[in-house]
C-alpha cells in the first residue's frame, strides 16, 4: 500500500513531443484516481512514465516513499492493465494470473493456489481452464485484472480500462472496478477520455490538456464548479452554457439578461457566463428566449433557446414539463450553479 | 448468383486467351523445370555416362543406382555431413544468429540498424563465386586474415576444419534471410504483451519464451524450412573446399557434381539427385505437419 508523488515531471519524446510537462501529483494511498482528458493530453503518457515504460526528461516518481524514477518497470512494484488486456493467448486464464509469480519462480502449486485465490475474487474460478480466446470481453478483462493483482504490487495502473468493452457490459465492468478497487483498497490510476467513466468511478479526478492539470479535485468538485472553460466544456454529458457577458452598472449584462454579478469585478469587465442545462429552470426573472428545439435525453430533455442576442442557452427540463417549440421561456439558475470566467485566459472567478 | 460460366471464367476474357496468357509462363516452367526435373528421374534409372559406350547408348538399369548409393559410404558420408550442415548453419546458425540480430536491432537508432542491415543483407546478395573468394582469402593458409588476427598464421582452416569453416561461412552468408523475416515478424508482436513481461519483471529470455515465441512461431517453422531447404541444396561449399579434404566436406550437392562431372556417372548422380529430393520433401512434409499442430 503506497501513494504516489509525482514531481516537476516531464516526459518528452525524440520526435520533441513534450506530452507531460513540469507536472506535479499526489496520488493519496487507496485512492481510485482518474487522469481525464481529450486524446493527446498526455495520460497516457503519464500513466506510463508512473510504470516506467517511458523513462522521464527531468522530474522524480515517488512510490510508497521510494524514490522509483531510476528503477525499471519490473522492479516499481506497480501492476498495469492494458487497453487490449495482453492477456498470453498460448496460456490459460489460470497462467495468465499467475505469470508474474512464474516469471519469479515461485512453485507451481503456490501459482496455482494464487490463480485459485485471485479468481475467486473475480468470479473467474470456472474458467481458470480456458484460454484467452475462448473469453468474452468482460471475462479478458477481469483475467487481466486478476494477473494485475496476482503481481501484489502496490500501485495498480489501468489503461483505458472500460473502453474495449461494449456499452451495456461497461456499467457492470465499471460498477464491479469500483468495488474491486474498494474491497482491495489498492492505490489505483487510471486513464480515461471518457467524463463520465472519470466521474463515476474515481475518488478524485485530475482534468488534463496539453501536458498539464487544468483542474484537480472530487468528481464533485470538478463537474460543480470547474475550473475554467476548458474544463467546463470537457465535464458534463451536456455542454455547460458558456455565455460572453460585460459588467454594467454592477450587474453582468448578458443574453439580453442582468444577473447579479460577483464582488469585486470592475465596471466594463468583459466576463464568460457558465451554467449547466441541469441547473437551469423556468422562472419569472431571468434570462428569456424562444424554444428552438426540444432534444429527448430519456427521464429529461434538453430544451435549447434562441435568446433575443442570438446566443443559445440550453436547460434541462423533466420529462413531462417539455415546452412546445416556438414559445417565450424565461429561465434561471439555482442559487450558487452561476459561474463567472475571464474571458482572457478562462479561468474561474471566485465570488 | 453468378452463372457457371461466371465461375469458369471470372477474368472475362474467355479459354482461349486465358490459355493464351499463362502459355509463355507455362512453357518456360516446362522446359526448365518439369522437363530437367522427369529428364533426371529417367536417366536416374539408365546406366548414363559422360563419355564412352554408354553415353551414346544408355541402358535401363532399373533401381540398381539407387540400391548403389544406399549401400555406397561416400553417400552414407555425405548424407551425414549434409544433416550436419543443415543443422549447423541453418537450423541453429542462421536462425538464432538472425534472431538475435533482429531482437538487439529493434531499438536502436533506425540510423545504426539500417547500417547493420545493410551489411548483413550485403553477405546475402553477393555472388557466391566473389564471397567465395573474400573467405579463400580470410581462411587461407598463407597470410590469410583469420590466422593473423588469432596469432596462428600457417592454420590451413578450410583443410583443418572444413566442416565448421562451411558451417561458419553458410551462416555468415545466409543470416539476412531470417534477419529480414525475424524483424517483420517481431514488429507483428503487441506491444502491451512486451510490456506486461517488462511489468511483471520477465527477463530478456523470459520476454522472448513468453511474450515473443508464441506470436512468431508459425515465422520460425516457416523461415527453418526455408533455409534448411536451402542450405541442403546449396552448392557454395564446392566453390570453398571441393568436397576435400579426402571427402571431409562433400554435402550431396558436391557430391552429385562431382560423380557426375568428375567421374562422368551422369545416371548414378541422378539417381542421388533424386534421393536428395525425397529427403527434401519428408523434411517438408515434417514441417508442414509442426506448422498444421500449431492451430
Amino acid at each position: 500500500m503506497a501513494g504516489i508523488d509525482v514531481t516537476g515531471l516531464s516526459t518528452v519524446y525524440p520526435n520533441g513531443v513534450r506530452a507531460v510537462d513540469a507536472l506535479d501529483l499526489r496520488v493519496t494511498d487507496g485512492e481510485l484516481f482518474a487522469l481525464l482528458g481529450p486524446s493527446g493530453c498526455g495520460k497516457t503518457t503519464l500513466l506510463r512514465t508512473i510504470a516506467g515504460l517511458e523513462p522521464p526528461a527531468t522530474g522524480t516518481v515517488a512510490i510508497g516513499s521510494r524514490d522509483v524514477t531510476a528503477l525499471p518497470p519490473g522492479r516499481r512494484g506497480v501492476a498495469m492493465v492494458f487497453q487490449d488486456y495482453a492477456l498470453f493467448p498460448h496460456m490459460t486464464v489460470a497462467e495468465n494470473i499467475a505469470y508474474p509469480l512464474r516469471v519469479r519462480r515461485a512453485p507451481k502449486e503456490r501459482q496455482r493456489e494464487a490463480a485459485a485465490d485471485v479468481a475467486r475474487g473475480l468470479s473467474l474460478s470456472a474458467l481458470l481452464d480456458r484460454r484467452p480466446g475462448q473469453l468474452s470481453g468482460g471475462q479478458q478483462q477481469r483475467a487481466a485484472l486478476g494477473r494485475a493483482v496476482a503481481a501484489g504490487a502496490d500501485v495498480l495502473l489501468l489503461d483505458e480500462p472500460l473502453s474495449n468493452l461494449d456499452a451495456r457490459l461497461r456499467l457492470e465492468a465499471r460498477t464491479f472496478l469500483k468495488r474491486l478497487q474498494h474491497d482491495l483498497a489498492l492505490t489505483t490510476v487510471f486513464v480515461t477520455h471518457d467524463q463520465a467513466e472519470a466521474l463515476a468511478l474515481a475518488d478524485r479526478i485530475a482534468v488534463m490538456e496539453a501536458g498539464r492539470i487544468r483542474q484537480l479535485g472530487t468528481p464533485r468538485e470538478v463537474f460543480q464548479r470547474p475550473g475554467d472553460t476548458f474544463v467546463a466544456n470537457f465535464i458534463g454529458s451536456t455542454p455547460m452554457n458558456l455565455v460572453d457577458g460585460r459588467v454594467r452598472d454592477g450587474r453582468v449584462e448578458c443574453a439580453g439578461a442582468r444577473l447579479p454579478c460577483p464582488p469585486g469585478l470592475a465596471e466594463g469587465t468583459p466576463v464568460v457566463v457558465g451554467v449547466r442545462p441541469e441547473y437551469l429552470s423556468v422562472a419569472d426573472d431571468g434570462i428569456t428566449g424562444r424554444v428552438a428545439a426540444v432534444e429527448n435525453l430519456g427521464v429529461s430533455s434538453l430544451v435549447t433557446l434562441d435568446c433575443p442576442d442570438g446566443t443559445l442557452i440550453s436547460l434541462t427540463v423533466p420529462e413531462q414539463d417539455e415546452p412546445a417549440l416556438g414559445r417565450s421561456l424565461t429561465v434561471t439558475a439555482a442559487p450558487g450553479r452561476l459561474l463567472f470566467y475571464d474571458a482572457q485566459d478562462g479561468r474561474l472567478l471566485d465570488g | 448468383m453468378p452463372s457457371r460460366a461466371a465461375e469458369r471464367d471470372p477474368a472475362g476474357i474467355g479459354t482461349a486467351r486465358a490459355i493464351g496468357f499463362v502459355a509463355p509462363a507455362l512453357l518456360l516452367i516446362g522446359v526448365f523445370l518439369v522437363f530437367p526435373a522427369l529428364w533426371t528421374l529417367y536417366i536416374g534409372i539408365t546406366d548414363y555416362r559422360l563419355t564412352g559406350p554408354a553415353a551414346a547408348d544408355p541402358r535401363v538399369v532399373g533401381a540398381d543406382n539407387f540400391t548403389t548409393a544406399l549401400r555406397d559410404p561416400l553417400f552414407g558420408n555425405s548424407l551425414w555431413l549434409t544433416a550436419l550442415f543443415v543443422l549447423g548453419s541453418a537450423v541453429v546458425g542462421q536462425n538464432a544468429l538472425g534472431f538475435a540480430l533482429a531482437w538487439l536491432l529493434r531499438r536502436v537508432r533506425t540510423g545504426l540498424r539500417r547500417t547493420v542491415e545493410g551489411f548483413v543483407l550485403l553477405a546475402w546478395i553477393l555472388p557466391g563465386p566473389v564471397v567465395a573468394y573474400l573467405w579463400f582469402a580470410v581462411l587461407s593458409r598463407d597470410g590469410g586474415t583469420l590466422g593473423l588476427l588469432l596469432d596462428r598464421p600457417g592454420t590451413a582452416w578450410l583443410v583443418q576444419y572444413p566442416m565448421a569453416s562451411l558451417i561458419v561461412f553458410n551462416t555468415w552468408r545466409g543470416t539476412a534471410f531470417s534477419l529480414l523475416l525475424y524483424t517483420s515478424a517481431l514488429a507483428a508482436v503487441p506491444p502491451s504483451h512486451l510490456e506486461t513481461a517488462r511489468l511483471a519483471g520477465a527477463s530478456g529470455w523470459q520476454t522472448v519464451r513468453d511474450a515473443v515465441f508464441p506470436h512468431i512461431r508459425g515465422h520460425v517453422l516457416t523461415n527453418t524450412l526455408l533455409i534448411s531447404l536451402w542450405t541442403a541444396n546449396d552448392f557454395t561449399p564446392f566453390l570453398l573446399t571441393a568436397g576435400g579434404p579426402n571427402h571431409e566436406s562433400e554435402v550431396l550437392p558436391v557430391l552429385i557434381y562431382r560423380q557426375a562431372l568428375e567421374s562422368g556417372r551422369l545416371g548414378y548422380a541422378s539417381a542421388m539427385s533424386s534421393l536428395l529430393l525425397v529427403g527434401n520433401l519428408v523434411v517438408a512434409l515434417v514441417y508442414l505437419r509442426l506448422l498444421r499442430g500449431r492451430a
